[in-house]
């Protein structure tokens, strides 16, 4: 007991061993997770017992209490029935094409089914020829589906924007809104961050004055004040104004969601890049940008979220949505019936939450994929 | 020291001149702010010349050689990097960047590119190289510094000794005429510090001109033409050497010496 030499020499090396039993297994997983004290079980079952019951709640409207088929609302009306779906089937052509003409339907459908077919294939990192796809999506399907959606020309029946809606509309200031709101707001974040002082404080300017206005009021000033100062006879298409206020306006989001980006970009990237001679645009395009861009994906993404679902207030200016569609459906007096208001927000809601939920999904997959390990 | 006169003479034209030395720095002053960094740094770097840069910290060592190649901008004084005249003039910076490669204490690699990609980014942007020629010489340069075989993958995967050789490889991709070395084994842990030493030893035996700030003294032994020695912004003593760690003249670098050799 009492070796008090200090010298200690190792003769062999000790094996691996596996942990102790106690604290591998499922057993071990659910008292350490769900079980680890009284507190933990307690909030463990109320927890199980909320979800449950919410579940079920929107089960029983939407499934076990449901109309399934019907010719108009009298058996919507009837006492305790739940979701009325035989309203949605009757009314799922509007919601999707708003007032587009019936039997011009196909030109909406065929600018969906293009849009799927440039955008899926360049979300996936896997398959070739990048460059052509992105001038596909960029390039061609904007200016064909333009075309196509206004008609006028090759012998298609021209159609107002004032008749689209739906989730037409709900996709068209969505996509257009993500696509130009992106690259103005990496301008504007650059600009906010340069040394130029005039380009610094025109950046500022901006970014301060469209994040300090609610959206509400810049489609309201673009669809009603706007007119009154252009010169009379020149007038910019109403769906138009509003794709522009979107974009402005997310993009000043941007700006400072990616600020906050480059201020993460350790000086010594920007030095390494110009010490090998790359330019300012090289620099920033090759060495900064990829890096901030990451690291800010999630910030991005929950901008791109909030504009999604900001569409909606397109309603303000009379440009009717798919949320706007689906309320205007509800008056029809065939349909009304206590349950066709809450079966019509049902659709809108899970239309709405497949979408952003599929962006967010999207984006922590991509945020995965491009993790390359360590900082420096 | 330099021969002012010599070099007020010598003008953006002499990059003809094959005899021109690599770097001319005549009359150098910094400020940062009121703070005098650099003060009358005169200083001329015959080419194929390695010298290495020691004193203690904030004396103006990295913010010198980070001038050469216009990290930090002086504001009197003038530098000639490979008979090209250091102005405002952009184009010419970049000129003088192609010519002079850099290594930074936190190697300052890409950590979102692979190895490869660190060392064929310049010369395919900067030099317009075709993605296939770049990537042989960036697979030659690895070699050199003996790692081929990380070529795809990511910096974060490799060691401190290993993005080091890395980030001295990705210099040399640019062919430069000129490496500047700023504290390059300072960041590393222990063991590691020798294979980067290594490396650019091997390097200076191929003739290349070299400026290091370090204070890995057996270095400066081995492969240095001439050691100098900063304190508060200035050149206080140089000499070759064998002389210098033997005889320090100047009061202040016996005592940086007492204190960095035991």
């Amino acid at each position: 007991m009492t070796d008090t030499s200090l010298a200690f020499v190792r003769k062999e090396l000790a094996e691996r061993r596996d942990p102790p039993s106690s604290f591998v297994g499922p057993v071990a997983w659910l008292r350490t997770n769900l079980f680890g004290s009284l507190f933990d079980a307690l909030l463990t079952v109320m927890g199980v017992a909320i979800v449950v019951s919410l579940v079920w709640s929107v089960l029983d409207f939407a499934v076990v209490r449901a109309v399934w088929s019907a010719e108009s609302g009298e058996a919507c009306r009837a006492e305790g029935v739940g979701a009325c779906w035989p309203f949605v089937e009757a009314y799922w052509k509007q919601f999707v094409y708003g007032r587009y003409p019936a039997e011009e339907r196909w030109r909406p459908t065929l600018v969906f089914v293009l849009f799927a077919a440039t955008l899926i294939p360049l979300a996936m990192p896997k398959v070739p020829y990048k460059r052509l796809n992105v001038i596909a999506f960029l390039v061609v399907m904007p200016i064909v589906s333009y075309f196509l959606l206004t008609g006028g020309i090759f012998g298609l029946v021209p159609v107002e924007t004032t008749l689209w809606g739906g989730l037409l509309v709900t996709l068209i200031v969505s996509v257009v809104g993500i696509v130009c709101s992106l690259p103005l707001g990496i301008l504007l974040a650059l600009g906010r961050r340069s040394k130029l002082p005039i380009v610094k404080m025109l950046c500022v300017v901006t970014i301060e004055f469209w994040r300090g206005v609610p959206l509400i009021t810049v489609l309201f000033m673009a669809s009603n004040m706007l007119p009154l100062f252009m010169p009379a006879g020149m007038d910019v298409d109403k769906l138009l104004r509003a794709l522009i206020g979107v974009a402005i306006f997310t993009s000043a989001y941007l700006a400072e969601t990616i600020r906050g980006g480059l201020q993460a970009i350790p000086k010594g990237q920007y030095e390494g890049a110009m010490a090998l001679g790359l330019g300012y645009w090289q620099m920033m395009g090759l060495i900064v940008m990829p890096q901030a861009l990451k690291l800010v994906i999630p910030g991005i993404v929950n901008s791109f979220i909030s504009l999604f679902k900001d569409t909606t207030l397109v309603l303000i200016v009379s440009i009717f949505d798919l949320l706007g569609m689906i309320q205007a459906s509800l008056s029809d007096p065939i349909w009304i019936s206590p349950v066709t208001g809450k079966t019509g927000y049902l659709v809108a809601a899970m239309l709405f939450w497949i979408f952003c939920f599929g962006m967010s999904r999207y984006s922590q997959w991509m945020e995965r994929r491009l993790a390359t390990g360590h900082k420096r | 020291m330099t021969d002012i006169a010599t070099a007020a003479t010598a003008t953006a034209k002499a990059s003809s001149d094959p005899s021109a030395p690599a770097v001319q720095m005549v009359g150098v002053n910094k400020w940062y702010g009121d703070f005098h960094v650099l003060k009358d740094i005169d200083l001329t770097v015959k080419k194929g010349e390695k010298i290495v840069i020691c004193g203690p910290s904030g004396s103006g060592k990295s913010t010198m050689i980070r001038c050469i190649n216009r990290l930090e901008e002086h504001q009197a004084g003038r530098i000639i990097v490979a008979g090209t005249e250091l102005t405002e003039d952009l184009k010419r910076i970049d000129e003088i960047r192609r010519d002079v490669g850099m290594v930074f204490q936190h190697f300052n690699l890409f950590p979102h590119l692979t190895i490869l990609e660190n060392c064929t980014l310049a010369p395919i942007w900067v030099k317009k190289m075709a993605k296939k020629d770049a990537e042989e010489i960036a697979m030659h340069y690895l070699k050199r510094v003996r790692i081929p075989e990380q070529a795809l993958k990511y910096p974060g995967q490799l060691s401190g000794g290993q993005q080091q050789r890395v980030a001295i490889a990705r210099s040399l991709c640019m062919s430069p005429k000129i490496m500047l070395f700023d504290e390059p084994t300072s960041a590393l842990d222990p063991e590691m510090v020798k294979e980067v030493l290594d490396t650019m030893v091997s390097l200076a035996n191929e003739g290349m001109t070299m400026l290091c700030v370090t204070h890995e003294m057996g270095f400066a032994r081995q492969v240095a033409d001439r050691v100098i020695f900063m304190d508060a912004g200035q050149i206080i003593e140089s000499n070759e050497p064998n002389a210098f760690f033997a005889a320090p003249q100047h009061e202040r670098t016996k005592l940086f010496l007492s204190q960095i050799l035991h």
